[in-house]
Order: C-alpha cells, then structure tokens, then sequence
C-alpha cells in the first residue's frame, strides 16, 4: 500500500489503535445489548419485520437518517467534494431533494396500503406469485448494490485505521461486519435494527457537528475564506469552486452529470430499505412526521459535508488524500486527523472517534439494508410464492432469518471486489436500479388505475435488467484503472450511471406492457387500493 | 382472483366487502379528497423535479453563470445548490401544513365511517 497510508496510520501507532479498536467495541457492545433486549420482545411477525409499528414520528424519523446517512454519504460525499470540489455537492443536492417524491407521493399511501415490505404495495392489485417474485428479486439486487458500497468503506476505513493492508485482514474485517449485521437482524429484528439506527444518527450527526464546527474554527467562521483555501490549497483555482472538474471534461461526462442527477432524485422513493422503515409507525401521518423530521436532519447533515469536504481540500494535500485512498474516501477521517494536528494525540483521539462513528455508520445501514432484503424474501418470496400464504408466522419469521445469514454470506464475498471505488458512485448505482425497477411499479401500481399484472412484470424485469445491464458493461465494472476490474475491458456503455436510460425504460416498459396484454386490470382491487392509500381504512 | 387477498394475518381482516370500497371511490367526499391531494402533489413534484433538473442543467452547460462570483468566494453555483435545499425544506413544511389541513379531516372522515359500518 502506499506510504500516505503509513503516514496517515504512523500518527496512529499501535496504542491509538487501541484507542480506535476500543471505541468500536463499545459501540458495538452497547447496539448487542440493544439488540438482545430487542429480541426477546420481538415475538411475531409485526414486531420482526415492523418493530410493533410502535415507534414515534421524530423516532423513526430519527432512524430514517441513520438508515439514509449511509457511508456514502459521510465518507464518499466528503471525499467527492474534497477531490472534485463542487461537483461532489451535487450528490448531497439530489439525495436531499429526492426526499420530496418520498414525502409527496409515496411514503403515506405505502404506510397505508402495506403491512411489511415494499412487494404488499406493488403486488396489492396484481397477480400475487408473479408480482412478488419481481418485487423480492429487485428488492434484493438493489439492496446488494447498497452492501457492496458500505462493505467498501469498510475495508476502506480499516486499511486506513489500523494499518491492515493485506487482503487477509481486509476480509477478516469485512467478515467480521456481515457476522455482527447477521447477529443485529436474525435477533434484534426491525426492533432492535430502529434503536441501533437511533444510536448511530446521533453519533454521526454528532461527530459531523464536531468537525464541522472545528473547519469553521479554523477559518473564523468565515466561509468565504475556508472556500478560498480550499481553491488554492486544491492547486485548481477558482474553478474548484464551479461545476465541470469532474464532469465538465466532454459531452459523455456532462451527460453522466445528468444521469447521475436523475437517479439520484427519483431513487429515493425506490429503496426497499428506506420504504420499510414507514411500517414501523402507527399511522400516515407519523409516517409523514418521520419524512419531515428526516428531510430537516439529512439536509443539515449534507451542509455539514460541504464543510467537511472543503475543508478536507483546505487543509490536506490533495496528493495524500489520493494517496490514502484512489476515490477520496479516507478525505474526512483524514480532516479529522488534520484537525487534532498530526503526530499529536488530540488528532489520534479525533481520527479515532470519526472512524468508530463512520464504522457504527456502515454497521447500522448494512443491517438496515439486510433487513429489507431478508424481510422481502421470506415474506414476499418465501410465505406468498412458495408456501402461497399457507406458512405460519414462525416459519415465516424464520425463513427471514435463515435469508439472513445468505445475504449476509454474499456481501462479505462481493464487498472485497469493491474496495477501490468511490463509495457515493457505488451507492448511486443502487439508485439508479431502485428508480428504474422499483419507483415506476410504485406510482403506476398508486396513481394509474389502467395498470395491470403485465405492466408490473415489464416494468420492474425491464428496469431491474436495463440498469444492471448496463452497469456490466459501463467503465465502472471494466475497462479503466478504477474499475472493478482494472485488467480487462468489455465495457461499450460510456456513461458510469445507467439512470438516464434506464429510468425512462422502466417508465416506459410499464406502460407498454399494461397496453400489450389482454389482461383487464382488477378495478376492484383498484378501489381498496385507491381507498386505503388515501384514507388509511384498515391500516394495520 | 377474488381469492388473491393481501398477506394473511393473525387477527382477521376487519376490511369492509369490495363493494363498500367501489362505492367510496365513486362518492363525491372521495373524489373530492382524491382531487385535492392529486392537485397539490402533483403539480408540485414536477414543479421542484424541474427545478432540480434546472439546476443541474444549468451546472453542466453555464458553466460561465455558474462561475460569476457574487461576494467573497461564493458564486452563483453554490449560492443556487444551497437554494435547492432552501426550496426543498419550505416544500415540506408546506406539504405537511396543506396535508395537515386539507387532507386529514377529510380522510379521517372517511376511514372512521368504514371502519365504524364494518
């Protein structure tokens, strides 16, 4: 590895790393014990997979960020704003906005409609086996792209803090983070996954404030000169405060600018995880208290990366941060490091303390995003399509456990193929597959009564297909030295987010499909729909 | 298909008949409520998507706009970007107060009544 990483590790020498390793293990001592207590109150399926829908708006709201605030987010949007200036805030910009289609049109009439997971939505008025087979299947591929991306910022953050650098260790750690996430959701359930949410929003909005009130420190509290710094100091002028550095180079990137835009505002109201987090409040409107609560600490959480990005660009070379890591996502640990001050103990303890926060960060959203993925297919796959409603709770409950330990196996296998990419580009692939397989059904399935079974099918196959596809054989997978795969080239789809063209044919095809079958819709099953979503009668 | 119902449950469904659902749809209370939420929704997501979408337009092809400093070191670019989220934080408290207002007496109304006659 490189020597920025001894560097960087060197002012954390083996009792900081104590330190680093300690803080860690409190946390995760403190989220175990959450969960055992969870647990032994999680006795059937709504407790499992909805946490006894019990929890307060400005709770779950609380838990919504801490599922949201993923380390793409802390580490891969600092670490964007620090290397490409301003056009890393345009991920902070689109995750925020994206908020809005979740307030407006989704969150409500789903925590209305549906009991579990986002497939008793989509499946409401269709062909129950067929509509949930697709929904668990993109379900658990966007949930899959979401892992790979925090399975990366922890090999990431450990290479960086505790000086392991051999493949070994990395998927020693990397192990060790699927075991505790199997640990967290096979016992704690949707319970004990909201409190470790809580615990983790608090400390990551906690830690943010931190630094970001030390950035401004050091800057007087004058913005206008940390971005002046950051210019200079970035070695690229003013024009690292204007949009182009990192997308302005030709056409095809601008169009990439575009599509990654475009994913990020329509994934939002798409991402399983965040969709079942609805269920866990009594009614629509806690589910809109949460929404709200979320939108104002997300949005105050990404003001405070562009502090921290640009700050990370004032104050550390922006070779060492390339060093540390190709993609940037070392660049707030590192600010952290900075700011204590180098080789002194005060900037071991910070570096310590971001790091712990950053891993509780991984750790909370990877069990999140387990969670939904196992909940999808025991409920959706396995008690409708297998068992076609026929299995017990208990069986059902647990078939997701066992979904569990699966998903939890694959991401540890996945996650070491990914340690060098950005780990906010990764995260806007998961995105783009949400907003081009899932949102279109959603919406369709709510607001257009002419919708059909067919429609569902082409919508979220063809969607669900067209962005993986064109992931494959995008620059991402292959073909240049930060690719997935460095050594070989089969890629032919120039853009590295496939939301531009994947979006609209998952728009498309659901429309097509609903107009090339036969198939008349149930407009029955459309007036319970219609009914519940709007007015919550029989909501559970 | 009548026998495709939602994910069983352990307490029984206490859902009114299909019928009584057709019959809300069609009433005017409904279509009322419908209309009302549709025509502050609606209107409003394609009007912030636009604004979004404007905005990253604008970043990508007026780069010379984008870079026009208007004091200190802030340009119009980052002045615009904080504008997404000033525009994004006042939708939502507004969505929430219309909703608060417009929507829920009106959903309350109807959901108490079916679940009463259920």
């Amino acid at each position: 590895m490189s020597p920025a990483i001894t560097l960087a590790a060197g002012g954390a020498a083996s009792e900081h790393r104590t330190l680093i390793v300690t803080l860690f293990a409190v946390f995760v001592a403190a989220t175990l014990v959450i969960t055992v207590w969870a647990g032994r109150q999680t006795k059937d399926a709504a407790d499992f997979y909805a946490g006894g829908r019990q929890f307060t708006g400005f709770q779950n709201g609380l838990a919504v960020s801490g599922d949201y605030m993923s380390a793409a987010s802390f580490l891969g949007i600092a670490g964007a704003i620090a290397l490409f200036g301003y056009d890393g805030f345009l991920y902070s910009i689109g995750f925020l906005v994206a908020w809005l289609v979740a307030l407006l049109l989704v969150a409500e009439p789903l925590r209305n409609s549906g009991r579990y997971t986002m497939g008793d939505v989509l499946a409401y008025r269709m062909r129950q086996r067929p509509v949930r087979t697709a929904a668990g299947a993109s379900t658990i591929v966007v949930s899959i792209f979401y892992l790979l991306a925090q399975m990366a910022g922890a090999g990431v953050l450990v290479s960086l803090l505790l000086g392991i650098t051999s493949d070994g260790g990395k998927i020693g750690i990397v192990a060790l983070v699927g075991l505790l996430m199997i640990v967290y959701v096979t016992i704690g359930g949707m319970k004990g996954t909201t409190w470790v949410q809580m615990v983790k929003a608090v400390l990551l909005i906690a830690g943010a404030v931190l630094l970001t009130f030390l950035v401004l420190l050091k800057f007087h509290f004058n913005v206008s000169d940390l971005l002046g710094s950051a210019a200079s100091n970035s070695g690229k002028g003013s024009s690292f405060l204007e949009p182009g550095l990192k997308y302005g180079a030709t056409g095809t990137t601008k169009l990439d600018f575009i599509s990654l835009g475009i994913a990020l505002v329509l994934g939002t109201a798409g991402l399983p995880h965040i969709l079942i987090r609805f269920y866990t409040v009594p009614t629509a409107k806690a589910a809109r208290k949460s929404v709200i609560w979320a939108i104002g600490l997300i949005g105050a959480f990404y003001l405070m990366t562009l502090a921290l990005g640009f700050g990370a660009a004032a104050l550390i070379k922006p070779d060492e941060i390339i060093a540390s890591n190709k993609a940037g996502n070392t660049a707030a640990p590192l600010l952290a490091l900075h700011l204590g001050g180098v080789d002194s103990n005060w900037g071991a303890i910070l570096l310590a303390t971001i790091s712990a926060v950053a891993f509780a960060t991984i750790l909370a959203v990877v069990a999140g995003l387990t969670l939904a993925s196992s909940s999808s297919f025991a409920h959706d796959i396995y008690a409708n399509v297998i068992k076609k409603g026929t299995a017990s709770e208990k069986q059902e409950i647990g078939a997701a456990r066992w979904a569990t330990v699966g998903i939890g196996a694959v991401s540890i296998v996945l996650g070491a193929l990914a340690r060098d990419l950005n780990v906010a580009g990764l995260v806007a692939l998961a995105f783009a597959v949400a907003a081009s397989a899932n949102l279109p059904t959603l919406l369709y399935s709510l607001f257009w009564k002419r919708f059909t079974t067919s429609g569902a099918l082409w919508s979220i196959y063809g969607g669900l297909v067209t962005a993986v596809g064109l992931v494959l054989f995008s620059p991402v997978v292959s073909g240049k030295p930060t690719s997935m795969f460095p050594d070989v080239d089969f890629h032919w789809f120039p853009l590295e987010n496939p939301g531009i063209i994947s979006i609209p044919v998952g728009f498309l095809l659901g429309i097509v499909g609903t107009y090339l079958s036969k198939e008349e819709p149930d407009a029955g099953k459309y007036a319970e729909l219609e009914v519940r979503s709007l007015t919550g009668t029989g909501a559970h | 298909m009548a026998t495709e119902t939602p994910p069983p449950s352990k307490t029984p469904d206490r859902l009114p008949p299909t019928e009584e659902f057709v019959a809300v749809q069609e009433s005017a209370e409904f279509v009322e409520l419908r209309g009302s939420y549709r025509g502050f929704a609606f209107p409003l997501t394609v009007a912030f998507i636009a604004w979004y979408l404007l905005y990253v337009l604008l970043s990508n092809y007026a780069g010379g706009f984008m870079g026009t400093k208007l004091f200190g070191n802030i340009n119009v670019a980052l002045a615009l970007g904080l504008a997404q989220f000033l525009s994004t934080f006042l939708i939502a408290w507004w969505y929430a107060r219309h909703a608060a207002a417009k929507f829920d007496p009106r959903a309350e109304a109807i959901k108490s009544r079916m679940e009463d006659g259920a």
